[in-house]
């Protein structure tokens, strides 16, 4: 179960170059600063754009190669652009219809009221597209592009172009769509917060090549990438939820033998969760704290102390039980402490966040 | 004076310009509907070279259209001989030539404001519909058309309006030929000449009040259509 890209394409001012294999499973993140050529190469997945030479095939069915090019129209695939791209002349339930129709009766594997049903849009229907939200419009591409039945869904940074508030309002849909669907998505955002929440791959590209591709938790704290470095650096632990703690509001989640408390969860107990733990949130102590507001304690050995963008920062990699925390403290700190790789080490956690994704 | 009766030249003379406005129309929005498309959809560097030719009776004098098309519809140009192999009556001085002449004259007119509304269609809404698995005819069909139809009304009424008002060409290729080539327009001008304004008046005003109904319904309509009129 894979993608197969490789792709050149030149452009005036920017060259692609890919040859990447993605896992054609799960949510794969394309991650990287604009003009690093995210949205090219979800282009030429699609077939919108046409690189020579290129290669791109899924689970071994060629769309591309030096003979063959599938045009978009025949490739399986959902794509739902920046922009929410409505057809203006049709209303949302003819704009969901469009592609709906397209598609053979028996090639269907996703009904109309299902869909409408889990992205909420029942109420939208014969709305026209400048009578909508941008959250909204948003909403109904994606439902339009998962209704085509698609064997992989292309997201081209759908929150981009959206306020704050709508993001809050499309994220718990995206989040749920890779169950829902059981389809291999590929996710372009250069926002670190939203794939942390909905990736579990992720390929980083940069001036027009990929330059790491692999499972997001180990990259994100890998200290030679650029993820490490960026200010809203984290880790992400898988847990399951330990206890609910009604007295206080909390919930406890059981991470690598110890126990990290957070706001109170709506998640059962025994409930498998991911939380993501911000490098800036983490203090490092050499004997376990003991009167401290901070609760929330792992203890580990240091892997590595790395340089930061920051010159009074250091990047330091803590090994938890086999799972990576990335803690960014101060050089002065790393001095006094003397902290070095094999060092027993506290790791003091300020806030934990869960991010929703199982 | 205006309320006398239409004499019976005259009422050819006004069948003659609209059933000439009417041809013209609707081969032209035939004819520009493919090249407009093209011209709006491609990265070929032809295009601009296409643009002016089309845009040039836009601002030519009739009178040089007409001279050409006189000189390549006449028995020693071209189109002239080409009709005599095909053992058809050359085309100048016919109501066949008057279309032709229409055509080319009110081109600009149809490319300009079909070329504007595809282009307003946006390459990113056609590629949507690419992605849902509509072929090239079908995005043509269900998506370019439907939101270019403004576009089309424009296009239409003007082809239709401006053949309607067109002398120069008429008068070069058409002559000037009483129940087959001779237009309202061309009528006045003869009434004009002779001194006979009432009868230019009656005309006039006829073709005045047609046209402005017209338009006051073409305006109307895309006020509903809520967008204003596409005009080159």
């Amino acid at each position: 179960m894979s993608l197969a890209v490789k792709v050149s394409l030149a452009r005036r001012d920017f060259q692609l170059d890919v040859a990447c294999e993605f896992p054609a499973s799960g949510v794969v993140a394309l991650f990287g600063r604009s003009g690093a050529g995210k949205t090219t190469l979800l282009r030429c997945l699609a077939g919108l754009e046409r690189p020579a030479p290129g290669r791109v095939s899924l689970n071994g069915e060629v769309w591309q190669d030096d003979h063959n090019f599938v045009p978009p129209h025949r490739r399986p695939l959902g794509y739902v652009f920046q922009e929410a791209n409505l057809f203006p002349h049709l209303d949302a339930r003819g704009n969901l219809e469009f592609g709906l129709r397209r598609v053979p009766a028996a090639k269907r594997r996703i009904r109309f009221e299902e869909v409408v049903e889990f992205m909420g849009l029942a109420g939208l229907l014969s709305h026209r597209a400048d009578q909508l939200s941008g959250g909204q419009r948003q909403r109904i591409a994606i439902a339009r592009a998962v209704l085509t039945s698609p064997q992989m869904l292309l997201l081209d940074e759908p929150l981009s172009s959206l306020d704050l508030e709508s993001r809050a309002e499309i994220l718990p849909y995206l989040e749920s769509l890779p169950d829902r669907l059981s389809i291999p998505i590929i996710y372009v955002s250069h926002a670190i917060s939203e794939i942390t929440r909905v990736a579990d791959h992720i390929a980083i590209m940069e001036a027009g090549a990929v330059v790491a591709c692999g499972p997001l938790q180990a990259l994100l704290t890998r200290p030679e990438l650029p993820l490490a470095h960026l200010d809203e650096a984290g880790s992400i632990f898988n847990g399951v939820i330990a206890q609910h703690d009604v007295e206080f509001h909390l919930s406890y989640v059981s991470v690598a033998g110890a126990r990290l408390a957070l706001s109170r969860q709506s998640a059962p107990v025994g409930a498998q969760v991911r939380v993501r733990i911000d490098a800036r949130d983490v203090s490092l102590a050499l004997k376990p704290p003991e009167l401290s507001s901070i609760t929330n304690v792992l203890a580990g050995r240091v892997i590595d102390v790395t340089d930061d963008r920051d010159p009074a920062h250091r990047l330091v990699r803590v090994d938890i039980g086999g799972q990576q925390l990335l803690a960014r403290i101060t050089h002065r700190s790393v001095a006094q402490l003397g902290v070095s790789a094999g060092l027993a080490v506290f790791a003091q956690i300020k806030s934990v966040a869960l991010t929703d994704r199982l | 004076m205006i309320g006398s009766a239409y004499s019976v030249a005259d009422l050819v003379a006004l069948w003659i310009s609209l059933k000439l406005a009417t041809v013209t129309m609707v081969l032209l929005l035939l004819a520009c509907t493919p090249l407009a498309w093209w011209l709006a959809t491609t990265r070929s560097r032809v295009r601009v070279i296409i643009e002016a030719v089309a845009a040039l009776p836009l601002v030519l004098p009739p009178t040089v259209v007409g001279f050409y098309l006189l000189l390549f519809l006449g028995p020693h140009g071209w189109g002239g001989r080409f009709a005599q192999q095909l053992g058809l009556q050359s085309l100048s001085f016919s109501f066949g030539g008057l279309v032709l002449g229409s055509m080319l004259y009110s081109l600009p007119f149809v490319m300009q404001p079909l070329q504007n509304a595809f282009q307003a269609v946006g390459q990113r809404t056609l590629e949507a519909a690419a992605t849902l698995g509509a072929p090239p005819w079908d995005r043509f069909f269900s998506v370019a058309l439907p939101l270019a139809r403004r576009g089309f009304i424009s296009a239409a009424v003007l082809a239709f309006a401006h053949t309607l008002g067109e002398f120069g060409v008429v008068l070069m290729i058409g002559g000037n030929i009483p129940g087959r080539t001779q237009t309202a327009a061309i009528a006045i001008f003869n009434y004009a000449e002779a001194m006979n304004y009432g009868a230019a008046q009656r005309l006039s005003v006829t073709l005045l009040m047609g046209c402005f109904v017209l338009l006051v319904i073409v305006y109307a309509v895309n006020r509903r259509l809520r967008n204003a009129v596409v005009i080159a």
